[in-house]
């Protein structure tokens, strides 16, 4: 055991998950919890600027985005903050705003005025991770093993990671075949089934302006989970969770499919395994219903 | 003296590798949208290099960019492509190219409810963008969104930051920068 587990992390749950994909934030919470990761919510915290606002003005995003850089810093007097964010959309706004103040000196200056007006300002010192680099690389999936309790025992899933916690960086995993969601799940019990599309894009915001569009990326993605064979699909993206399954009955109707994958958070999965009760894990929330290939695991 | 269109790009951070372009078309044929556009991204590159300044901002290809990274992490030559794509969007809308496009509206609600609130309200969000470009659009969507309800993930409580006037004394500090 190392003392990683008792590291104190700063939690940016992000906007998504108070609202479309409270699921994930139940489940996150609780499965951290039972295995020993102390998620403390980062106070105040605003909206990391997404896709959309960087599409306004770059200083405008970068300076919200750093606000929650400075408050991390700010609460945590160690110079050692981790922020953790579950949201794929989230955790590459905030790794760029800390990027652009290391790299560029006049942002940094620009980013830091603008901060300065709510006395704040940020030095440099905040790790930025993603939630799914915490499962793999801080609890382990020898942890989860261990933890167990309820195998999800000849479970196909579909390992889903979307674009953005891939890409640009590299640094949780490969960008256009990653394997790390795979071995948790593995720890549970399940079987992962590899799936070629598992880092293509769902659309995302894109199914908002143009559905046209997202509805055929969305298609391309649930038709080729389900020819692999695929029983449910685990995701650690709000978006993709969203676009894949609450339209997926639109992507049948207008493709003449009928595909019927759950789409789940892959906490949810880790959860249940480990036997935190389904109402915890927000199981139920989706769309597409998940009881049919899970009930067995509901105990 | 004003910039010509290809100093204007290389002046983005992370813009200046633009000129490394060997248009070898690697962005496009990674892009899950290229296929649908007049301008792939070899080609937006090939015309800011021309200098074709309005044919580029004036595109609708620029906001079918989803953001997905792709052509990003496979350029042979490590350009920024989806930070140049961001860039193309922001100089679209600051010059008012782009009112016909629904991406730049998606953009601008966004910022609106963002600004408000300090947090996305997604239920406010979906009123907003719908009545700024398709007021009808949103009759079809009603089905999604109350199924959404049904389950609880469209509340319609909003949560504003304790310190919302500090928030917003940043962003007022941040727009008064020049730039872009």
């Amino acid at each position: 055991m190392t003392e990683t587990y008792t590291k104190e992390y700063l939690y940016y749950p992000g906007c998504s998950l108070s609202a479309t994909s409270q699921a994930y934030d139940k489940s996150t919470q609780a499965t951290a919890d039972v295995l020993g990761a102390k998620f403390t919510e980062l106070p105040d915290w605003n909206c990391c600027g997404a896709t959309a606002y960087m599409g306004i003005k770059e200083i405008m995003a970068l300076s919200i985005s750093a606000r929650n850089l400075a408050l991390a810093e700010k609460h945590c007097k160690n110079g050692h903050a981790e922020i953790v964010a579950p949201c794929s959309g989230c955790y590459v706004g905030l790794v760029k705003a800390h990027n652009y103040m290391k790299e560029f000196p006049e942002m940094r200056e620009k980013v830091n005025a603008a901060l300065a007006e709510s006395d704040l300002s940020y030095s440099g010192s905040v790790k930025v991770r993603h939630v799914l680099d915490i499962f793999v690389n801080d609890i382990g999936a020898a942890k989860i093993k261990q933890f167990a309790i309820n195998p999800l025992t000849g479970l196909k899933v579909g390992c889903y990671y979307g674009c953005q916690i891939v890409r640009p960086r590299n640094e949780i995993d490969d960008p256009e075949c990653p394997v790390t969601m795979e071995t948790l799940m593995k720890a549970c019990g399940a079987t992962p089934v590899d799936f070629s599309m598992k880092a293509n894009c769902c659309g995302g915001s894109i199914m908002g302006t143009e559905e046209w569009i997202g509805l055929r990326l969305s298609k391309n993605l649930l038709h080729c989970a389900e020819q692999a064979g695929v029983q449910i699909l685990v995701t650690p993206c709000p978006l993709c969770q969203i676009n894949l399954d609450a339209y997926q009955h639109r992507v049948n109707k207008k493709y003449k499919l009928n595909v019927n994958i759950p789409i789940l958070y892959f906490t949810q999965l880790i959860g249940l395994a480990i036997g935190v009760p389904k109402e915890r894990l927000g199981i139920g929330d989706e769309i597409v219903s998940s009881a049919r290939v899970l009930e067995k695991f509901f105990g | 003296m004003k910039l010509d269109f290809l100093d204007e790009v290389k002046h983005i951070p992370g813009g200046e590798r633009i000129v490394d372009c060997i248009q070898c078309g690697t962005c496009s044929g990674s892009c899950p949208t290229s296929y649908l556009m007049e301008d792939s991204p070899r080609s937006l590159f090939y015309k800011i290099r021309t200098g074709l300044r309005n044919e580029v901002l004036n595109s609708p290809d620029i906001w079918l960019c989803t953001s997905c990274y792709m052509c990003y992490v496979r350029c042979p030559r490590g350009i920024k492509v989806t930070d140049i794509m961001y860039a193309l969007k922001r100089l679209s809308i600051k010059e008012r190219f782009s009112m016909q496009w629904r991406g730049s509206h998606l953009a601008k609600s966004f910022m609106t409810v963002v600004n408000r609130y300090g947090r996305n309200q997604e239920t406010e969000l979906l009123i907003r963008f719908f009545l700024r470009t398709n007021p009808f659009g949103a009759i079809r969507n009603i089905p999604i969104a109350l199924k959404l309800w049904l389950k609880g993930r469209l509340p319609l409580k909003r949560h504003k930051l304790r310190d919302i006037k500090g928030f917003r004394r940043i962003v007022e500090k941040a727009n008064q920068f020049g730039a872009i």
